[in-house]
């Protein structure tokens, strides 16, 4: 309404624009689909969002696993003493192993930071999105999250996530590279354009590390090909980090 | 069009057949006063409703729908809760001043209401200074928040009260100024002889065209900071004041300054209405004779309470839109911007009407 900056008219003009803007964008909001909820009636079908955070579990797959190791960082982490682990050692094949025993959660005392998930090395916790929590005993909200006679899932070996591969498999590709040229031989000529050899005149950055990375693709495709014997196929068990958990 | 006047013509007569003179203008004064105070709080209440679910719909809410069916209950509840409140009583304030305050703002209100032309016949208050004397009446309100402010004998009131004084006292010039622009035009300042003329001649806003248009904007502006609402709340501006003028005021104290904010708005609005679209007058379109006796089939007592109607809602409309303007730019927004206009606005009014360009 009042621009230093601005003629007098030219001011005016502006300010009267801005509310004409306002005004449509009101009349519009006024004919659109009311975003309220209506909670006890649709309680059916109401949704909470991914993020909201209700009450911790531990998610166990169809074999009755889960994936909790028993370490403690969780309770470690939680602020409020709201977590308690329990576990104990187990020998198994001559092998001393930490085994959980139980993993209680009280619900009174939490204040949903999320801390414990993040701290959580494996994955094991999480929030879900229940928020009909309320009951008539404080004991009942104190909850053991793993189930009854359920163990921890077998972890399959770290695996190598791809770009990993393609990484070894490049190097590989590049010292076998190397190791042509050496030979001398003239078909070698061909595939000697080796990132070393690479800052080319008129490549871009970018350019050059997508040229790379499909050089490296193709070198990993063979490796695999060729270690297809001694290498399972992948499931990709630790690119899924923290922050994607629910 | 039906003339109210039959009706209070016959209810005279028949006083007048078995009371003296005296007792029968008591009884119709009485009568009146009934009347006008069930119409305030019948529209204060239908537009507080309104304003709960215009503002919810522009907020993309669905405002108060579990008491009654949408909510329509909502506002008895609420009556009653207030109702049932304690008036507390604050040591050191100046009580009589305290409690005189709602009545001012409340019998403001209640005369300009009154000056309401509800139909052909239906007006209460009907002289040949209508509008002027409309002015000076709704002006009195302000006396009522400078005492409510003054009374309270606490910072926030004293605050909010000398912002809306400065306020309505400076928008009370855009007000006079649009007025006179239409006076200007009707030739007559009677509300009675203005709303017969745009029964006649059409509504003046289309009558008056361009500077007529200039000038409900103007007093689209205006109205809305006259009634304390809308970007020009800051007198009762919750979030710096708590409430504002009226932060001491418990119960029906307070109940009375929110019934006279909302009969304030329709009261803007009624005004509005009259001077510009034409009061009770119907809709009138010139060359469709068939349509225009449709249109006088509908009672005028519709067509005035439809159309305060649709400027309250574009008034809500306009307070849902905007923030709050700050107390520096609320005045310079009058005085350098609405006063100019509105005066250079009835200088071509004048033109127009002297050149005879209006319709």
């Amino acid at each position: 309404m009042y621009y230093k900056d601005k003629s007098y008219i030219a001011g005016l003009a502006d300010g009267i624009k801005s509310v004409a803007i306002g005004l449509k964008t009101t009349m519009r909001e006024l004919f659109v689909k009311k975003i309220t909820q209506q909670y006890p009636e649709n309680r059916k079908e109401l949704v909470m969002f991914d993020r909201f955070r209700g009450c911790l579990t531990m998610p166990h797959n169809e074999k009755n696993e889960h994936k909790c190791v028993g370490c403690g960082l969780c309770q470690n982490a939680c602020p409020n003493d709201s977590i308690t682990v329990t576990s104990e050692m187990v020998e198994e094949d001559g092998k001393k192993k930490k085994v959980l025993v139980r993993h209680e959660y009280n619900l009174g005392s939490c204040m949903f930071c999320n801390l414990c998930v993040l701290a959580c090395p494996h994955n094991a916790i999480t929030f879900d999105q229940s928020f009909e929590n309320a009951v008539f005993d404080r004991s009942k909200l104190i909850l053991q999250l793993n189930n009854p006679g359920s163990k921890v899932a077998e972890k399959p070996k770290p695996q190598l996530t791809p770009e990993m591969q393609a990484k070894i498999a490049a190097a590989k590709a590049a010292k076998a590279a190397k190791a042509a040229k050496e030979t001398g031989t003239e078909g070698a000529e061909k595939s000697d354009d080796t990132p070393a050899t690479k800052p080319a005149r008129q490549y871009s950055p970018e350019m050059l590390a997508k040229i790379e990375a499909a050089k490296a693709r193709k070198a990993a495709k063979e490796a695999a090909a060729k270690a297809a014997t001694e290498q399972p196929a992948t499931e990709q068990p630790k690119d899924v980090k923290p922050e994607e958990t629910k | 069009m039906f003339n109210f006047s039959i009706v209070t013509d016959w209810l005279h007569t028949l006083l007048l057949s078995f009371l003296p003179e005296w007792a029968t203008v008591l009884t119709e004064s009485v009568l009146v006063a009934v009347v006008i105070i069930s119409l305030a709080a019948i529209f204060a209440m239908v537009l507080i409703y309104m304003e709960r679910k215009v503002c919810a719909f522009f907020q993309c809410r669905l405002g108060p729908n579990r008491v009654g069916k949408w909510g329509l209950l909502q506002l008895f509840a609420d009556v009653f809760k207030m109702l049932q409140k304690e008036i507390i009583k604050m040591r050191q304030t100046d009580r009589f001043l305290h409690d005189l305050a709602p009545f001012f703002v409340i019998t403001a209100s209640m005369i300009t209401i009154a000056c309401l032309p509800w139909n052909r016949g239906a007006q209460i208050l009907d002289f040949n200074i209508g509008v002027f004397f409309f002015l000076a009446v709704s002006s009195v309100s302000v006396v009522g928040i400078l005492l409510a402010g003054w009374g309270s004998n606490s910072k926030y009131p004293l605050i909010g009260a000398m912002r809306s004084g400065a306020q309505i006292i400076s928008y009370e010039i855009s007000i006079g100024l649009t007025m006179l622009t239409v006076i200007c035009l009707t030739g007559t300042m009677q509300i009675s002889e203005i709303v017969e003329q745009q029964y006649v001649e059409g509504w003046n806003i289309f009558r008056g065209h361009l500077p007529m248009l200039v000038a409900f904007l103007i007093y689209m502006i205006a109205g809305n900071a006259e009634c304390n609402r809308g970007p020009f709340d800051l007198p009762e501006s919750e979030s710096e004041l708590t409430a504002g003028y009226h932060t001491e005021y418990s119960g029906m104290h307070f109940g009375y300054f929110y019934l006279a904010e909302y009969m304030n708005l329709f009261i803007s609005a009624g005004l509005a209405t009259t001077v510009f679209l034409g009061g009770w007058a119907p809709l009138h379109i010139v060359g469709l004779d068939g349509f225009n006796q449709v249109m006088d089939y509908i009672p005028g007592a519709v067509w005035f309470v439809g159309k305060a109607l649709f400027v309250v809602f574009l008034f809500m409309w306009e307070r849902w839109t905007l923030p709050r303007l700050r107390i520096d730019h609320i005045l310079t927004l009058e005085w350098k911007y609405l006063m100019p206009i509105s005066m250079l606005n009835l200088v071509v009014m004048a033109l127009v009407v002297a050149f005879g360009l209006h319709f």
